[in-house]
C-alpha cells in the first residue's frame, strides 16, 4: 500500500513521541483601533505525529484561523508555532513557501480542485510545486488515486465526478507530496454521512500509517469517532482537551483485519 | 507551474473564448478605425495621386489642395521644360464637370486631361478598351464605379454616350482609379479634349508635371523651378501631403476620426482589459489555493503572464484577421471603402496598443493575485 509505505517502513511500529505542531500563547488580532477583533486568545497545544487530532467548536469559534496559522497561511499577532522542530518564525517569504510546499497538504471543505484539469493532474500538481517532473508526477498522482479507490476515474474531471470522489481526489492531492502535516477545513461539510465516514476512514489511515501530523477542523459530530484526541474550542480558545476511549493503533488495526 | 496556468486558461473554453474575443474586438475596433481614417484621408490626392510616373509636380504658388485650382497660362510647360535639369514636363489638367445621360440623368464628375501626346498620366488598370483610342476625338474613360453609379446594375460595356458642356463623349475604355475624396465618377481625356468639356476659361492648365533627368534629384529639380519660373514646384510625396495635411488642419475630418479612435480605443481598452482582469478574478480561489499549496509569487506572476501573453497573441491575430476579413468582405458590397487597407504601421500601433492594454491588466489582476491572502482558501 503506498500510503503506508512512503516514508520508512522501519519507523512504522511504535509512534515516537516527537512534537509535530507545538503552539504556543497564539494570539490573533484582525482589523485594528475600534474594529479590532481578537480571534485566538493564547492558544496553547501540542500536537504529536501520527495522531488524528480534531478541532472542533461552534461556527467563529476560531478554528479556521488557528489552523491558518499553524499551516503558516496566517502571521499570528503573538505567540510561536513551531513545526517539526523548525520554528516558524525563522521563515521568511519564499522559504515559508517552500516549507509549506514541503510539508504541509491541505484539504478544503470547498476541495478547490482546477475544473480544467482531471483528477489525475489536479493531484499532480504538489508534485510539480517541488520540482518534479510532469511524466514522473503524473505516475505518482495515478498511485495515489489508485490509493483512495479512484483508479477508475484517473482522467475525469472534476466536475462529472461526486462530492465524495471529488474530495477523495483533494486527500490524494494533499498526501500525494508525502507532507508531515496535513490541515484539514471541514473536510466532510459538504458530503453525506456515507462519504464523510469514507473520507474519514482515510485520513485516518494516513495519519496513523505514515506517521503525519494531521489536523481536522469539523463540527460534524457524525466524524467525532475518528480522532485521536479532540481539542474542543470556544471563543478564541481551548476549552477542552481530550483524547478519545480507542488507541489509534487500535483502531488502524480493526480496520485492517475488517477489510 | 507553466502547463497548469496553460490549462486552466484553456481548460474553461467560455472564459478563455470571451477573453480572447475581447482581445480581438479591442484590436478590430482600432485597427479598422485607424485603418479607415488612413485610407479616407489619404484619397484626398485621389485620383491625382495615381499619376506616378511624375516625380514633380508644378502648379500655381498659392495652391493649397488638389481639389481648388487656380489655373497657369498654358505656357507655363514651356517655361519648365526651359529649366535645366528637367527631362520632360507635360500638362495635365484636373477640373470638375457635369456628365449628362441621354435621358438627361446627370452627375458631377471629376475631370482629368492628360497629354496628347505622351499620355502621362493614363489609367494603369485598364478592365475594357484600349488606351490608344482615347486620343480618337471625344474619346473618355470613366472609372469602374463610376461608370457603376451612372449606369448601376447594367454590365460595363464601351460605346456608351455622355454629354459634358454640351458637347458628345464616347466611353470608349472602363479603367479603375484610387477612389477619390468624393465619391465621383471619375472621367480621363486627352487634354485637348478635356478642356472642351468644361467652360472656357482664360487659362486652362492645371498641373505641369514631370521628371528631371537622371543625376538631378526631384527636391532640386523643383528649386530650380521655383527659382526660374516663380511656380510652386514640388515633390509627389510633397504634393500628397500637401493635400493630406490641408484636409487635417481645415476640415472636421481628423476630429470626427480622433474622436471615433480615441473611443475605439478606449472601448477596446475595456473590453480586452475587462475580460482578462474578470479571469483573473474567476480564478481567484484556485490562484489562492496554488499559493497555500507553496507555488511563490514568482511563479504565480509567471502564471499570470503567460496567460496574458496567450490571450493576447492570439487575440491579436484574431482581431487583425477580423480587420482585414472586413476590408475584404466589405470590397464588393461598399465601394465607398475600396482601395482602403490596413497599413502594416498600423497593425504594428494596434499590437503596440495591445500590449501596453494587457501589461496594464495583467499588473492589475497580479497586483489582486499576489496581495491574496492564501488563507482566503479555507473560507466559502
Ligand atoms: N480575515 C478576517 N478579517 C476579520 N475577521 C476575521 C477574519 N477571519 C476571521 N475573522 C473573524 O475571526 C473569528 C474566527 O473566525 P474563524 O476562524 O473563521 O472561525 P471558525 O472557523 O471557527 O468558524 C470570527 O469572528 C471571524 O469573523
Ligand atoms: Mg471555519
Amino acid at each position: 500500500m503506498v500510503l503506508a509505505t512512503v516514508s520508512e517502513p522501519s519507523a512504522k511500529e511504535e509512534v515516537p513521541a516527537v512534537a509535530g505542531v507545538a503552539c504556543h500563547g497564539l494570539v490573533k488580532d484582525f482589523g485594528s483601533g475600534e474594529n479590532r477583533l481578537r480571534a485566538l486568545h493564547g492558544i496553547d497545544i501540542d500536537v504529536r505525529c501520527g495522531e488524528m487530532t480534531l478541532l472542533v467548536g461552534p461556527s467563529g469559534c476560531g478554528k479556521t484561523t488557528l489552523i491558518s496559522i499553524i499551516a503558516g497561511l496566517l502571521t499570528p499577532t503573538a505567540g510561536s508555532v513551531t513545526l517539526f522542530g523548525t520554528p516558524q518564525s525563522a521563515l521568511r517569504g519564499d522559504r515559508l513557501v517552500d516549507f509549506r510546499a514541503q510539508n504541509v497538504g491541505f484539504v478544503f471543505q470547498q476541495y478547490n480542485l482546477l475544473p480544467s484539469l482531471s483528477a489525475v493532474e489536479n493531484v499532480s500538481i504538489p508534485l510539480l510545486v517541488v520540482g518534479w517532473r510532469r511524466p514522473a508526477a503524473l505516475q505518482r498522482a495515478a498511485a495515489v488515486l489508485r490509493e483512495v479507490g479512484l483508479g477508475e476515474r484517473l482522467h475525469s474531471s472534476p466536475t462529472k465526478l461526486s462530492g465524495g470522489q471529488q474530495q477523495r481526489v483533494a486527500i490524494a492531492r494533499a498526501l500525494v507530496h508525502e507532507p508531515r502535516l496535513l490541515v484539514c477545513d471541514e473536510p466532510t461539510a459538504a458530503l453525506d454521512a456515507q462519504s464523510g465516514q469514507t473520507v474519514m476512514g482515510l485520513l485516518k489511515q494516513v495519519a496513523v500509517k505514515s506517521d503525519r501530523t494531521v489536523i481536522v477542523v469539523t463540527h460534524d459530530s457524525r466524524v467525532f469517532q475518528f480522532g485521536d484526541r479532540v481539542l474542543e474550542m470556544a471563543d478564541g480558545r481551548i476549552v477542552q482537551d481530550s483524547v478519545t476511549p480507542r488507541g489509534s493503533q487500535e483502531l488502524v488495526r480493526s480496520e485492517n483485519s475488517a477489510s | 507551474m507553466i502547463w497548469v496556468a496553460w490549462r486552466m486558461l484553456t481548460g474553461d473554453t467560455a472564459k478563455y473564448l470571451g477573453a480572447v474575443f475581447g482581445v480581438a474586438f479591442g484590436v478590430l475596433l482600432i485597427t479598422q478605425q485607424a485603418s479607415v481614417f488612413v485610407g479616407i484621408i489619404s484619397r484626398t490626392a485621389n485620383p491625382l495621386s495615381d499619376v506616378r510616373e511624375a516625380s514633380i509636380w508644378v502648379c500655381d504658388e498659392y495652391l493649397q489642395n488638389a481639389d481648388e485650382i487656380e489655373p497657369m497660362s498654358d505656357n507655363a510647360v514651356y517655361r519648365v521644360r526651359g529649366v535645366e535639369g528637367i527631362e520632360w514636363a507635360v500638362r495635365l489638367y484636373k477640373g470638375m464637370a457635369r456628365a449628362r445621360k441621354p435621358n438627361g440623368l446627370f452627375r458631377q464628375v471629376i475631370l482629368l486631361g492628360i497629354d496628347d501626346q505622351s499620355l502621362v498620366g493614363a489609367p494603369r488598370k485598364i478592365l475594357m478598351g484600349d488606351l490608344a483610342s482615347l486620343r480618337r476625338p471625344s474619346a473618355v474613360f470613366i472609372d469602374k464605379s463610376g461608370y457603376e453609379s451612372l449606369w448601376p446594375g447594367e454590365p460595363l460595356t464601351i460605346g456608351r454616350e455622355i454629354e459634358m458642356n454640351d458637347r458628345r463623349a464616347v466611353i470608349v475604355g472602363i479603367c479603375e482609379t484610387s477612389a477619390p475624396f468624393q465619391s465621383f465618377p471619375v472621367i480621363i481625356a486627352c487634354y485637348s479634349q478635356a478642356t472642351g468639356f468644361v467652360a472656357r476659361e482664360r487659362n486652362q492648365l492645371s498641373f505641369v508635371v514631370g521628371a528631371p533627368v537622371p543625376g538631378v534629384s526631384p527636391a532640386e529639380a523643383c528649386r530650380r523651378i521655383t527659382a526660374q519660373t516663380g511656380l510652386m514646384a514640388m515633390t509627389y510625396r510633397e504634393f500628397v501631403w500637401l493635400t493630406i495635411k490641408y484636409y487635417m488642419e481645415n476640415t472636421g475630418i481628423p476630429v470626427n476620426f480622433g474622436i471615433t479612435i480615441v473611443l475605439g480605443f478606449v472601448v477596446g481598452t475595456a473590453i480586452a482589459g475587462q475580460t482578462f482582469y474578470l479571469f483573473t478574478l474567476e480564478n481567484l480561489r484556485h490562484f489562492g489555493a496554488l499559493k497555500a499549496m507553496g507555488v511563490n509569487n514568482r511563479r504565480i506572476t509567471g502564471m499570470v503572464l503567460l496567460q496574458s501573453l496567450v490571450i493576447g497573441l492570439i487575440g491579436y491575430s484574431l482581431g487583425i484577421g477580423m480587420a482585414v476579413a472586413f476590408f475584404e468582405g466589405t470590397k464588393q458590397s461598399l465601394p465607398q471603402l475600396r482601395g482602403i487597407n490596413i497599413p502594416w504601421q498600423i497593425a504594428v500601433g494596434s499590437g503596440l496598443v495591445m500590449i501596453v492594454i494587457m501589461s496594464l491588466t495583467s499588473l492589475l489582476s497580479l497586483r489582486k493575485v499576489l496581495t491574496l491572502e492564501p488563507a482566503v482558501v479555507f473560507r466559502g
